[in-house]
C-alpha cells in the first residue's frame, strides 16, 4: 500500500497527479473464505479490516451489491458522539469514539474526524430533566459531558435564536464536546484501503441472493457471481437486513424506513458546531465546504425506496428556521434518502442466530454512522472467537423474548 | 407525497392528514399469561418487513379519526388498495400467504387486483404516488 502524506502529496504533484495507486483492487471472488462479509458500509469494511488487523484472518470477502460505502454510510448527516443513557449503549458508542479519536492515523487516511462538539437542545421542563440525567450517566461512566442554560447556548452559537420570543424556547443543552462530525465516504474508503491492504477481497457489484445452510450451519452464499462457501457470515446490510434475514429463514424485529437529509448552498461559516433538537425535530451542523448539513426524521410508514416524502423535509425547515431564522432565505441544494432499520428499542442488534456461523450486525436505525468504527471491532471479535465481545453481549437478538431491552428511546437526544 | 383513499370518509386526502401504524392484522394473543416468551416477544416485537407488498394500518389522524388499512408496495410506494378494520385485503402480502395459504389471497406483482373501495375510487387510488 501506497502511504499518503504531506510530501507524497507534492511528489504526485510534481508529476502531475498520474501515478497514485488504485486505492484496493478489484478482485474476482474466491470460490471460498475464512469469512464473509456481507454489505460493503462502513461497518461491514470496518468489520473486515479488524479481522485481519487485530485476529490475523485475512481470507475475508466483503460483498457489496452496489459500490462500497453507496448505503447509509454515503447517505448520513455525520453526527459522531458517545452521550448515550444507558451503561451498555455508553460502553458501546464510547468504544467507536476512543477508535474516531486515532482513526486517522491509523488508516493513514484522513477521515476530517472533527471534534467541534454536539448540542442536544432542551426546549421544556421534562426536556431538561432528562438531559440532567444524560449527562449525569455519561459523567458516571468517564463520558464528557455539560449541563448549559440557554445563555451557555447562546455563547456557543450566536446565530441561533434563544430568545423567548420563540415558539420553543430553547431552555438549555447537554453539550459534548468531544463529539463531532466526520467525513462518511472517507471512512469507507479509508476502511476499504486499508482492508484490502491486508488482502481483504472487497467485491463489489455481488449481490447475496441466498445461503447455503446444512444441518443448522452455515456453508456459504448464493450470489449474482455464483456461490461462495464460508462457515462464517456476517451480515451487516442495515436497511436491507430484513430482506437478508428471511433468506435464512429468520425473522428480525426490524422496520426499514426512509430517513431523508438535505444541503445548502455553501455559506461562509457560521456554525461551528452541531445542534440537535429533539423537540422540535432537526439537526444541523456546517461542513467544511460551508453547506448546511440538514437531518430530518423517518418517514412512519415502511420503505425501501431511498427517497421520502415532501412533508418530511417542510417539517424539519420548518425546525431549522424555528431555531435558525438567519436561514430563511438559504437555498437547498440536494435532497436525498436513505434506508435505516430501526429497532423497537432503538438500539442496534450485534448477534448470533439459530443458524450456526450467521451473525447479524444491523438495527442501528438512524445513528449508527457514529459506531463505525466500535461496531466493526467488536463485530470482528465475535466472528473471530465465535463468541460476542462482551460490548456486543447485551445487543443480542435474545433480548426481545427476555425482555432486558436497552430503551435509548427518546433517553439519548436525537436518534441520530 | 401520499393520496390516500379514506374507505370511511370516501375520500381521496393527502398524506398529512394521515399517521401510518406499522402491520396489520396482528392479533393480541387470547390469554398473555398463557404465552411463552418467544410468543410474547414475537407478538411485541416482531414484524414483517417485507420489500414488496405490506399490509399496514393507518390513522386518517385529522380526518374522520378512524383506523383502516392499506395494501401498499414498499419499493415502488403504490398504494394497492385501502379497506376498513375486520376486512381482508384482496392483494396478497407474503405473510398472509405463508400463513393461510387460501386460494383467495392471491400474489400482487404489478397491483392488477381488484381492491376494496369502489371502482370510482380505485382509478384514483391507482394514482397515488409517493
Ligand atoms: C439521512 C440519514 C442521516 C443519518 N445521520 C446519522 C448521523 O448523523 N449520525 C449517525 O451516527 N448515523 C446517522 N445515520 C445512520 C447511519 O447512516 C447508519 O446507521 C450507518 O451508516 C449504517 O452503516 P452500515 O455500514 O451498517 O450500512 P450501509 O452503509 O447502508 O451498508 C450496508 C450495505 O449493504 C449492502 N447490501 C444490502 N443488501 C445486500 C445484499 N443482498 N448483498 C450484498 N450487499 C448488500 C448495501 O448495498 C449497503 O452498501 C443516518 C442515516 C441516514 C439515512
Ligand atoms: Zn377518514
Amino acid at each position: 500500500m501506497q502511504r499518503y502524506s504531506g510530501f507524497g502529496l507534492v511528489k504526485h504533484a510534481l508529476r502531475h497527479h498520474e501515478d497514485w495507486q488504485r486505492q484496493w483492487r478489484n478482485p474476482t471472488p474466491k470460490p471460498r473464505y475464512d469469512v464473509i462479509i456481507v454489505g460493503g458500509g462502513g461497518h461491514g469494511l470496518a468489520t473486515a479490516y479488524y479481522l485481519a488487523k487485530e485476529h490475523g484472518i485475512t481470507n475475508v470477502a466483503v460483498l457489496e451489491k452496489g459500490w462500497l460505502g453507496g448505503g447509509n454510510t454515503a447517505r448520513n448527516t455525520t453526527i459522531v458522539r458517545s452521550n448515550y443513557l444507558w451503561d451498555e449503549s455508553a460502553a458501546l458508542y464510547e468504544h467507536a469514539m476512543k477508535h474516531w479519536e486515532g482513526l486517522s492515523q491509523e488508516l493513514n487516511y484522513n477521515v476530517m474526524f472533527s471534534q467541534r462538539g454536539v448540542l442536544n437542545l432542551g426546549h421544556t421542563l421534562q426536556d431538561m430533566r432528562d438531559i440532567q440525567r444524560r449527562v449525569n450517566a455519561n459523567r458516571l461512566n468517564g463520558i464528557d459531558g455539560e449541563v448549559l442554560d440557554a445563555e451557555g447556548v447562546q455563547s456557543l452559537v450566536p446565530i441561533m435564536d434563544c430568545s423567548k420570543r420563540a415558539r420553543y424556547p430553547v431552555m438549555g443543552a447537554s453539550w459534548q464536546p468531544r463529539a463531532g462530525v466526520a467525513r462518511h465516504d472517507a471512512v469507507a474508503w479509508g476502511y476499504a484501503r486499508a482492508a484490502d491492504a491486508l488482502g481483504v477481497d472487497l467485491l463489489q457489484n455481488t449481490e447475496v441472493t441466498g445461503f447455503k445452510i446444512r444441518d443448522g450451519q452455515i456453508q456459504g452464499v448464493h450470489t449474482n457471481r455464483g456461490d461462495i462457501e464460508s462457515k462464517t457470515v456476517g451480515c451487516v446490510t442495515a436497511g436491507n437486513s430484513s430482506v437478508l434475514a428471511s433468506m435464512a429463514g429468520l425473522n428480525l424485529p426490524l422496520e426499514s424506513h426512509p430517513l431523508q437529509a438535505l444541503v445548502s448552498e455553501p455559506l461562509k461559516p457560521v456554525l461551528d458546531t452541531v445542534v440537535m433538537s429533539n423537540h422540535v425535530h432537526g439537526y444541523i451542523s456546517q461542513s467544511d465546504k460551508g453547506d448546511l448539513v440538514i437531518g430530518a426524521g423517518i418517514d412512519g410508514y415502511n420503505g425501501y425506496g431511498q427517497r421520502g416524502s415532501y412533508p418530511t423535509v417542510e417539517h424539519t425547515l420548518q425546525a431549522i428556521v424555528e431555531m435558525f431564522p438567519i436561514f430563511s432565505r438559504v437555498r437547498m441544494n440536494r435532497q436525498w434518502g436513505g434506508i435505516v432499520d430501526t429497532c423497537p428499542d432503538a438500539c442496534p442488534i450485534l448477534s448470533k442466530t439459530k443458524v450456526k456461523g450467521l451473525y447479524f450486525n444491523c438495527g442501528w436505525g438512524t445513528g449508527g454512522f457514529k459506531a463505525t468504527p466500535g461496531s466493526g471491532h467488536v463485530f470482528a471479535a465475535s466472528l473471530a472467537k465465535g463468541e460476542m465481545h462482551p460490548i456486543a453481549a447485551p445487543f443480542s437478538i435474545d433480548r426481545f423474548h427476555s425482555g432486558a431491552l436497552i430503551d435509548e428511546h427518546g433517553a439519548a437526544g436525537v436518534a441520530h | 407525497m401520499f393520496h390516500i383513499y379514506c374507505p370511511y370518509c370516501e375520500e381521496l386526502r393527502e398524506e398529512e392528514e394521515f399517521h401510518p401504524k406499522g402491520q396489520a392484522h396482528i392479533a393480541r394473543p387470547e390469554e398473555p399469561d398463557a404465552c411463552s416468551d418467544e410468543e410474547w416477544g414475537d407478538y411485541l416485537f416482531f414484524r414483517d418487513n417485507p420489500r414488496g407488498i405490506h399490509h399496514e394500518m393507518w390513522l386518517h389522524a385529522v380526518g374522520c379519526r378512524k383506523f383502516f388499512n392499506i395494501t401498499r408496495n414498499t419499493v415502488s410506494y403504490e398504494i394497492l388498495e385501502t379497506y376498513k378494520m375486520g376486512e381482508q385485503p384482496t392483494v396478497g402480502a407474503e405473510h398472509l400467504a405463508r400463513e393461510e395459504k387460501t386460494s383467495s389471497v392471491q400474489a400482487a406483482e404489478g397491483g392488477q387486483q381488484t381492491v376494496g373501495a369502489s371502482d370510482a375510487a380505485l382509478a384514483s387510488v391507482k394514482g397515488a404516488q409517493a
